[in-house]
């Protein structure tokens, strides 16, 4: 699949020692993830104002977070490309599981009962 | 085929051709099987949304029995033990194993503070009558003052029990797992040369903190 | 390596319990041979009790009835859909041939992570005896679907079933992830992706399917569990639950998994046809792109399984629609084989009758597919006998002629003895003939309205079904044969050369049966895998 070309990458890279993280950029990233949880906690407490608004906030942030750690603490940043894709691919196919069962169940036409 | 051979002091198995080589084929299977998690418990998510938005206001109910301070603390501990337990690496990675391995105690420390507030969580839950499913008891709820309004409501703790149950059984895997990568280093198993098991451990924690980045807002917050 | 002992992989190590604790990737695929092998004769005897049952409509039960009831029908039934497909066609070409040939195929000394492969044979030994363990618990009659709400409130072993097949879903995800990572890293040099034998090519892309559906079946499964356990309601209505959710979880996976079944046959079915016909594959690009191709798009085609389950009539034209794209590159393998075919020195061996065969069934089973993708159509054959031929043809039709083809192709390498030629293509000819006898009747069945799965039927339905009961015996002798073959071969074949087929990929390079490290020397690869003059 996508990932096959990257095989030659990664025998060039043979010597090349792995990358290592700065101990400062893993006290960055943890304090950012906790000023976010923060936010989350900030805005729920206030969420009567904004109600349709709330889970793209919650959520908004919750994937902000997300990105943090699979980019940081799973070092996918520095890993070969062939590990995001295939780490992507995860998500992309329960995004098709999700889209198809939610096309059927809000497309369905409410019957009454035949019998 | 199982001989093996020292190549700058790693162990390398026959068929790899050098250090490298196995690394980053190790670590590919490590990626892969994440991919499998993240498929395993996106179910769960696709099924709770498909739900929540069909019953909004059942949902409601059920989230406004759970206590998003609980939640909230929660989120810090696995934040916290995600970032120790990069350090686990990281210490590994810089020749530093001593303050690697206390830095794995205290993630296994904060998987166990994590799953003593689920205990006192859950065990609130079973004292209000609150089960998953079918054997939610609406007498004992009404007995603490907490009617049920939908009738249907076990459905969300069905959710919420499979949702967060899964989760705590990562949580325990992944406590016992960083406790073998840590007893392993301090036997000395592991160099700046060598430390994949700790890396893919590792992931796995992450993974576990990911997931419930995600569980926290769904369960506690959106309600 | 160069200064092998010279030893095959069968006499590197004496004693069985070498066999139980070896991580050679040859040994590991004979293991689950002889497992396999096992679970097939158990689910063919089931196949023919279920056959005899339909010989005549039950007058009484003393006339035209085999089993006890109806209930002993629709265990005998499960029993058979399930250990066929989670036992056998699933694990088949991948667990057996592929772990075999995967790393000979691409000059690899071994897969990627040897222990994870000794182990997936433990868990899927572990998952299946779970399964026959249900048959001494208490029977279920679910169906190898387990739909709900049936599901939830049938038999009391359901559970137990379910949790062995989760377990065996993970020896499934195991056993993709090391092919995966063995394809993508362990290549010999010069062995690009595109000079891959197309057989490395198809279990290539299923092992992408086994890692990326699979665990989607694991979470129904613990569902559905707690379903039974603690009627979480989810996938029942009573609650609000939804049933066709279940559906649209279960066939994420299973449909998917039909791909895991027939995938691995097409490679089988490249290899033999090239080999055969001593030339260059026709069209190398296209066939591997296109195992690619109906890997990806079998995510999308799921719900041509529901057309009558309720769900919705969006859904219902969405899925239709993609389901027809299969069609295409299936059509491009199809195609590029008979091009291949085509003014070549055709050998009609034993391995090439069962590659012609397979075409032949697989075609028909493949449109008949493309029939039942129109959701009008499906309708009326939802259900019937129709369906019940269409996926034999693909299924039976397809995979296991190509196991059976693939068997004898590579039986040289794998155990340095010939098998007896004259044998083998007895067995084809009744397992051909026979399957044809069995199941053709059963498409004219289905269009008139047999409903499938039943322990009896109306008297205007006993002629065909008599034919098709007759064809299963003759199913049933070819395997004997084939049998027959295979332990004649073991024990009396003469040693086989190295290349007894004048083969171009890699796999015959290297002695019969291999040694414990594939190659004497490491192998450089300088061109493509079928460069036939």
């Amino acid at each position: 699949m996508a990932n096959n070309h990257n095989h030659s990458h990664s025998d060039h890279g043979a010597h090349a020692e792995p990358h290592v993280t700065p101990l400062r950029t893993y006290l960055n990233v943890g304090a950012a993830l906790f000023v976010l949880t923060f936010l989350t906690i900030i805005a729920h407490v206030f969420k009567a104002h904004y109600l349709s608004l709330a889970p793209f906030i919650a959520f908004g942030i919750a994937a902000v977070k997300a990105f943090l750690v699979m980019a940081w603490f799973m070092h996918l940043k520095y890993d070969e490309p062939s590990n995001r894709v295939i780490f992507a691919l995860g998500f992309f196919f329960l995004a098709v599981l999700f889209a198809f069962s939610i096309i059927d169940i809000f497309t369905r036409v409410p019957q009454g009962t035949v019998l | 085929m199982s001989t093996s051979r020292l190549i700058n002091g790693v162990e390398v198995a026959s068929h790899f051709r050098d250090v490298h080589h196995q690394y980053s084929s190790n670590k590919e299977g490590i990626w892969l099987f994440m991919v499998t998690e993240i498929l395993m418990f996106g179910g769960l998510f696709v099924g709770y949304i498909i739900f929540h938005s069909l019953y909004p206001e059942m949902f409601a109910e059920g989230a406004s029995y759970l206590d998003w301070k609980m939640g909230f603390v929660n989120t810090l501990v696995l934040i916290f033990s995600s970032f120790t337990m990069a350090l686990g690496i990281y210490y590994n990675q810089v020749g530093q194993p001593k303050r690697a391995t206390w830095a794995l105690a205290i993630t296994v420390l904060c998987g166990a503070i994590f799953m003593v507030i689920k205990y006192f969580e859950y065990t609130h839950k079973f004292h209000m009558g609150i089960f998953p499913g079918n054997l939610i008891n609406p007498e004992m709820m009404a007995e603490h003052g907490h009617p049920m309004q939908h009738s249907n409501l076990g459905m969300y703790f069905g959710f919420y029990y499979c949702m967060s149950g899964l989760h705590g059984i990562h949580v325990l895997i992944g406590m016992g797992l960083i406790t073998w990568v840590m007893i392993r280093n301090m036997k000395g198993e592991f160099s700046p040369k060598y430390y994949t098991p700790i890396e893919g451990v590792g992931i796995f924690w992450h993974i576990v903190d990911l997931i419930w980045i995600f569980l926290f807002p769904l369960l506690y917050l959106v309600g | 390596m160069g200064h092998s002992s010279g030893k095959s992989y069968i006499y590197e190590e004496p004693g069985l319990k070498s066999w139980f604790t070896s991580l050679d990737h040859k040994r590991i695929a004979i293991l689950y041979f002889v497992s396999v092998m096992f679970f097939f004769l158990v689910g063919g005897i089931m196949a023919l009790l279920l056959r005899l049952e339909l010989f005549a409509p039950n007058v009484s039960a003393n006339v035209g009835q085999v089993l006890k009831n109806g209930d002993v029908y629709n265990q005998v039934l499960t029993y058979h859909g399930a250990i066929m497909v989670f036992m056998v066609i699933i694990p088949g070409i991948p667990a057996i041939l592929g772990n075999f040939f995967l790393p000979l195929q691409i000059g690899a000394k071994d897969v990627a992570f040897p222990r994870l492969n000794l182990a997936s044979w433990y868990v899927f030994m572990l998952g299946a005896s779970l399964a026959i363990g249900t048959f001494f618990a208490s029977k279920i009659d679910t169906g190898w679907t387990f739909y709900t709400p049936y599901s939830i409130r049938t038999g009391s072993s359901v559970v137990m079933m379910v949790v062995a097949a989760f377990i065996m879903g993970m020896s499934s995800i195991l056993t993709g992830l090391n092919f995966i990572v063995t394809v993508h890293r362990l290549r010999a040099p010069g062995m690009t992706m595109f000079r891959m034998p197309l057989f490395t090519w198809a279990i290539y892309s299923t092992a992408v399917l086994q890692v990326l559906a699979t665990p989607v079946l694991g979470i129904t499964l613990l569902l559905l569990m707690m379903e039974r356990i603690f009627g979480v309601g989810i996938f029942d209505p009573k609650l609000g639950g939804d049933p066709v959710l279940f559906q649209h979880f279960f066939w994420f996976y299973s449909h998917p998994a039909v791909y895991i079944m027939i995938l691995p046959a097409m490679g089988v079915i490249s290899e033999l046809i090239t080999t055969y016909s001593k030339k260059t594959i026709f069209g190398y690009t296209a066939i591997a792109l296109s195992s690619i191709g109906i890997a990806a798009v079998s995510f999308f085609v799921w719900g041509h399984h529901m057309f009558v389950s309720g769900q919705s009539e969006l859904a219902g034209v969405l899925f239709s629609f993609i389901t027809m794209l299969v069609g295409v590159p299936t059509a491009i393998k199809m195609f590029n084989w008979l091009a291949t075919l085509y003014k070549g020195s055709i050998e009609f061996t034993a391995p090439m009758l069962y590659a012609l065969g397979f075409m032949f069934l697989f075609a028909i089973g493949g449109v008949t597919g493309i029939i039942l993708a129109v959701t009008a159509v499906d309708v009326h054959f939802h259900d019937t006998y129709f369906v019940v031929a269409h996926f034999h043809y693909v299924m039976v039709g397809g995979t296991l002629m190509a196991i059976m083809g693939g068997f004898y192709h590579w039986f040289p390498k794998m155990f340095g003895k010939m098998y007896n030629e004259m044998t083998a293509q007895l067995s084809w000819v009744f397992i051909f003939i026979g399957f044809n006898v069995t199941f053709f009747p059963q498409f004219i069945l289905g269009a008139k309205g047999m409903p499938r799965r039943y322990f009896d039927y109306v008297p205007e339905y006993e002629m065909l079904n008599k034919v098709s009961t007759v064809g299963s015996w003759l199913i049933g002798i070819g395997f004997l044969f084939g049998l027959y073959t295979i332990i004649r071969g073991l024990t009396s074949g003469p040693k086989a050369p190295a290349n007894p087929w004048g083969s171009k990929t890699l796999e015959w390079q290297t002695e019969s049966p291999p040694t414990m490290h594939n190659f004497d020397h490491d192998p450089i690869v300088t061109a493509g895998p079928y460069e036939y003059k």
